[in-house]
């Protein structure tokens, strides 16, 4: 799978196709935005009963992209869970599984608004934090930068299509949700465009695909 | 039950005469069918015995009337006024539709009115309320309108599944159908659960030709605007002319055009369903009172109010049906036993063709139509989640009252209980939700676990699931509402850029609060809106009369001269489609190769044949990017060029590629989108429900991946691929023209050829998500970092 390398607050780092962020020099994933169990909160509350496989995918995935980059540390940048009941009710097969994962390497879990208070991670493997400064300054919703964040679920359209993307500027890098059920942002919108007036945009899909921000009309407009 | 004195006398001071089918649906002791041309009193008929019974009002709910259309059931309201009024009947008659005021439908449900007038989703609607045993316990009748429209959708399926619970709550009630001229009206019968059909006098042969122009029909091109200055001169000689066109922003066109050359100011107005309610209200309103001279419609004014006064239709374009052609003409009707008159104004060369197989056909009599598939099962599990909002029901006998509805006499139990596991469960494999279980098993009865989810599914009654469309206002202050277009398509203006809508052009200038706001912008030329709207699909039957008029040059007398031309000149750059050949062409266009194969085998057949060869030419490495369908051609777009269409037309891979593959294409998400909607697995997006950000809902695209992936045979898949056999047409076609047609003939052309240029306009482009839409969005970007200087 191929990734797209750039430079973030004096860091080489690596926005891989799948939506995960890799920091190569120290050998560090991250990945934003989860979502465990929203399929699960949404039955609770009576809502649509939403096909229940999307923790197994996203832990799929997850799996793939630790197979192919052997990270030391795994970071999920909040709301890796959609509540904190989702979390107890995450099947043991699954829990086994993210152990599975998390042998042999550091990881943690950082708080986001879905999973306000830092996880008890209790069954889980890593430690939960607020926060985490080292080298970068990871958190859940960016704020004074240069910050690396996740929170806005971003996407762009490219060619006709929406596509999941990763938005650099100087003081923020935002990274697209990695969870199955999520939604999206397009750029463009005031509360995105107001954190990263220009930049980067890195689309995910088969591939990671570069392109400035604003994103311009050419590309918005034209017919595929 | 005869016409009572007091009713003939009425007749009588009307100057008028009974007509035979109105006794004989009076007469009717069970259920029935009446068909019966535009105009022929078909709606009174149909609510005669109603008004006879209720000479002395029983009390309660007598009648209900079920229209397609909401403008419908307003107007009868007033138009029974009349006879209600002189008669000196003492009834309540109110219509219930999604306008109608919560105040109203409150008091509706605990003293409903002698008649009701409603939709089919008002009536699921009213049927998901505890209540309705006692509103629905008194009714002794039901007429449903416009029935053979009801008939072509899942509107219709849903609405035989109300009638089946109408049935159950009110033994005995007596059902009237009324509909237009149908091809095979014992199958519509049949879809009512049965009924003796009544014909009216059909009336006399219509008046019908091609509108006679100076100018020719141009090559390509669907605009039909050559002929302006005969249609303006047809409307100044008839008294009230309906223009239908067949697309959206064809009509806008077309209207700008008319009155670009409109140097009299005769009165036109414009009709279609991205206007905004106000606009098309006062159209409608401006008609009724005879104060237009044309108006300018897509398939919106298809049904609806009889405008006594019309007494000529226009055709723009291919009638594309010969069924609808005729239910279309029939709308000129200003007297019941005159021809009606109609003129058909061909777009194009091609559409020249279909029109005089179309006027052959309307000659003979000779109605089209493809024979209905059994009621699809995401109306079914809508109808059970329904019925679990009304109270507790026993599977057994929801079972056997489902069989009752005409669509659904032969579904079987497993499929019964597929549909009730899914709206119980979800219907996984993965028993995931057995304590969040939407209905559950209770002393035998089911019932929703949170009574409180009755208030989302009621809000996801219908089955009309619509594209997102955003609305479009002047802006400023109180800005006029002027429509409303596809989100994609407004996802694809900048400020600056212009299209048309209600008839003006006007320019984009953000997007606010979910409203597109635009400016006027009367001078440029605009960029067309590309509204979706409802495509009309040529059918098989005309489809083969116009492969019959192509391949036999004998025949080509019929045509005009230049026809004839466009056909010989195709002849000599290229070769004619012909019996026993497939012909295809392979030629550069905008820098994309394209391959056009003349099939003649339908749209839908040519579209499974579209998704099946992309699927071919992606693995062979000719990057696909998209394709369209029409009914005669197949034409697909590629970054490198197709040199040997025979080897991806091998059956075989074909036949292994329908099974696996087209699971996975757009065409079949979008099915899917809809079906998940309708069955209640997604919530619709109602207008001012809908959040902005991060909020917003995932496609459910990752829905339809994720159940392929881990739940690949779950109810709402196996929906999806029945649809797609019946939607997209069964393989059989595409092997039936395989085997009529076992010789190849491919033309390599430098550019493209007479038969191929239409299709380069059509709308309805399928894009293919494979390597060549990736080399593409990657040669976008990277011209895009190079303009910014970031490589």
């Amino acid at each position: 799978m191929s990734g797209y390398e750039f430079d973030f607050d004096g860091q080489r780092l690596q926005a891989r196709a799948s939506g995960a962020l890799y920091w190569p020099a120290r050998r560090w994933l991250v990945v934003a935005d989860l979502h465990l169990g929203k399929s699960e909160r949404m039955a609770r509350r009576g809502g649509a009963l939403l096909p229940p496989y999307e923790v197994q995918a996203t832990l799929d995935r997850l799996q793939s992209e630790i197979a192919a980059t052997d990270p030391a540390c795994v970071i999920s940048l909040g709301d890796g869970f959609d509540d904190d009941l989702a979390l107890t009710a995450l099947p043991d097969a699954l829990c086994a599984q993210l152990h599975d994962m998390a042998r042999g390497r550091v990881w943690h879990w950082i708080t986001g608004n879905h999973d306000p208070v830092p996880l008890r991670v209790g069954r889980l493997p890593g430690s939960g934090l607020a926060e985490l400064r080292d080298g970068l300054l990871f958190r859940h919703e960016a704020g004074q930068g240069p910050d690396v964040s996740g929170h806005y679920h971003p996407c762009i359209r490219l060619a006709g299509q929406r596509r999941r993307a990763f938005l650099i500027g100087r003081d923020h890098l935002i990274l697209p949700a990695f969870g199955a059920y999520t939604g999206g942002l397009i750029a463009d919108d005031p509360a995105l465009t107001r954190l990263i007036p220009t930049g980067l945009a890195v689309a995910c899909g088969d591939r990671a695909i570069p392109l400035p921000l604003p994103v311009s009309g050419a590309v918005r407009g034209r017919r595929a | 039950m005869t016409l009572p004195t007091a009713f003939q006398d009425w007749f009588a001071r009307q100057g008028w005469q009974p007509h035979p089918h109105q006794i004989a649906l009076l007469k009717a002791q069970g259920d029935s069918l009446l068909i019966a041309p535009t105009g022929g009193g078909k709606t009174l008929a149909g609510f005669l015995p109603s008004l006879v019974d209720l000479r002395d009002p029983p009390g309660g709910l007598h009648t209900l009337y079920v229209s397609p259309l909401k403008a419908l059931t307003a107007d009868i309201a007033r138009n029974l006024a009349r006879p209600v009024a002189d008669l000196g009947l003492d009834l309540r008659i109110e219509d219930r539709t999604g306008d109608t005021r919560p105040g109203q439908r409150a008091r509706q449900r605990v003293d409903p009115p002698d008649i009701l007038l409603t939709t089919p989703e008002s009536l699921a609607l009213m049927l998901s309320y505890e209540q309705a045993p006692r509103i629905f316990g008194s009714l002794r009748r039901v007429v449903l309108d416009e029935l053979h429209a009801l008939a072509e959708s899942k509107r219709g399926d849903q609405l035989m599944l109300c009638l089946a619970r109408l049935r159950s709550l009110a033994p005995g009630v007596q059902v009237t159908g009324l509909s237009a001229t149908v091809e095979d009206p014992g199958a519509l019968a049949r879809f009512m659960g049965g009924a003796d059909i009544i014909h009216a006098d059909p009336g006399p042969d219509p008046d019908i030709a091609m509108l006679a122009t100076t100018q020719s029909a141009p090559w390509a091109g669907g605009g039909g605007h050559y002929a302006i200055p005969e249609v303006l001169d047809q409307i100044r000689q008839a008294r009230t002319t309906i223009v239908f066109i067949n697309t959206r922003a064809q009509a806008e066109l077309f209207f700008q055009a008319l009155w670009a050359a409109n140097d009299e100011n005769l009165p036109i107005g414009l009709h279609h369903g991205s206007l905004s309610r106000e606009a098309r209200q006062k159209v409608e309103t401006a008609m009724a009172a005879g104060q237009l001279r044309a108006v300018v419609a897509t398939g919106s004014l298809d049904l609806g109010i009889d405008w006594g006064a019309v007494d000529l239709v226009i055709q723009i374009g291919a009638p594309k049906n010969v069924k609808r052609l005729v239910q279309r003409i029939g709308r000129a009707n200003h007297r019941y036993n005159a021809p009606s008159c109609a003129r058909i104004v061909p777009a194009n060369r091609f559409e020249v063709i279909e029109c005089v197989a179309a006027l052959q056909a309307v000659r003979e009599r000779d109605l089209d139509g493809d024979p209905r598939g059994p009621g699809p099962l995401d109306v079914l599990c809508q109808h059970i989640l329904l019925t679990a909002c009304a109270g507790p029901f026993d599977a057994d006998d929801l079972f056997r009252e489902l069989r009752e509805a005409g669509p659904y006499r032969d579904l079987t139990r497993a499929d019964f209980d597929a549909c009730l596991d899914f709206a119980a469960t979800g219907g996984y494999a993965l028993r995931a939700y057995d304590r969040w279980q939407r209905l559950m098993q209770r002393d035998g009865l089911w019932r929703l676990r949170d009574p409180r989810a009755a208030r989302d599914l009621r809000m996801n009654i219908g089955t009309i699931v619509e594209a997102e469309m955003l609305k479009v206002r002047m802006r400023g202050r109180g800005g006029a509402p002027l429509g409303e277009v596809e989100e994609s398509f407004a996802a694809t203006l900048q400020p600056g850029d212009t299209f048309l809508i209600g008839g003006q052009t006007v320019r984009y200038e953000g997007l606010r609060e979910l409203v597109v706001e635009v400016t006027k912008q009367p001078t440029k030329q605009p960029r067309i809106a590309v509204f979706s709207g409802l495509k009309l699909a040529t059918s098989t039957q005309l489809s083969h009369r116009v492969q019959a008029l192509i391949g036999d040059p004998s025949q080509h007398a019929l045509l005009p001269g230049e026809t004839r031309d466009w056909l010989s000149l195709q002849a000599r750059v290229s070769a004619l489609p012909r019996d026993g050949v497939l012909l295809s062409e392979s030629f550069p266009h905008q820098g994309r190769w394209h391959l056009a194969l003349y099939g003649f085998a339908g749209r839908n057949a040519l579209q499974t044949l579209g998704l099946l060869m992309t699927r071919v030419m992606e693995q062979a490495g000719l990057g696909p990017l998209g394709f369209l369908s029409t009914d005669y051609a197949l034409l697909i777009w590629s970054m490198d060029p197709v040199r040997d269409p025979a080897a991806l037309l091998n059956r075989d891979a074909l036949r292994e590629g329908l099974g696996d593959w087209l699971a996975g294409n757009a065409v079949m998400k979008r099915s899917f989108r809809t079906i998940a909607t309708i069955a209640g697995l997604i919530q619709r997006n109602l207008p001012g429900q809908r959040k902005t950000g991060r909020q917003a809902t995932f496609s459910s695209d990752i829905l339809y991946d994720t159940l392929r992936r881990y739940d690949p045979d779950h109810l709402l898949l196996r929906i999806t691929a029945s649809e797609a056999r019946r939607g997209l047409v069964d393989f059989d076609r595409i092997e039936d023209m395989l085997r009529h047609s076992p010789h190849h003939d491919h033309r390599m052309l430098d550019r493209v050829s007479p038969l191929a240029a239409p299709l380069l306009l059509e709308v309805g482009r399928v894009p293919i998500a494979g390597q060549g839409r990736e080399r593409l969005a990657e040669e976008e970007a990277a011209a895009l970092m190079a303009e910014a200087g970031l490589t």
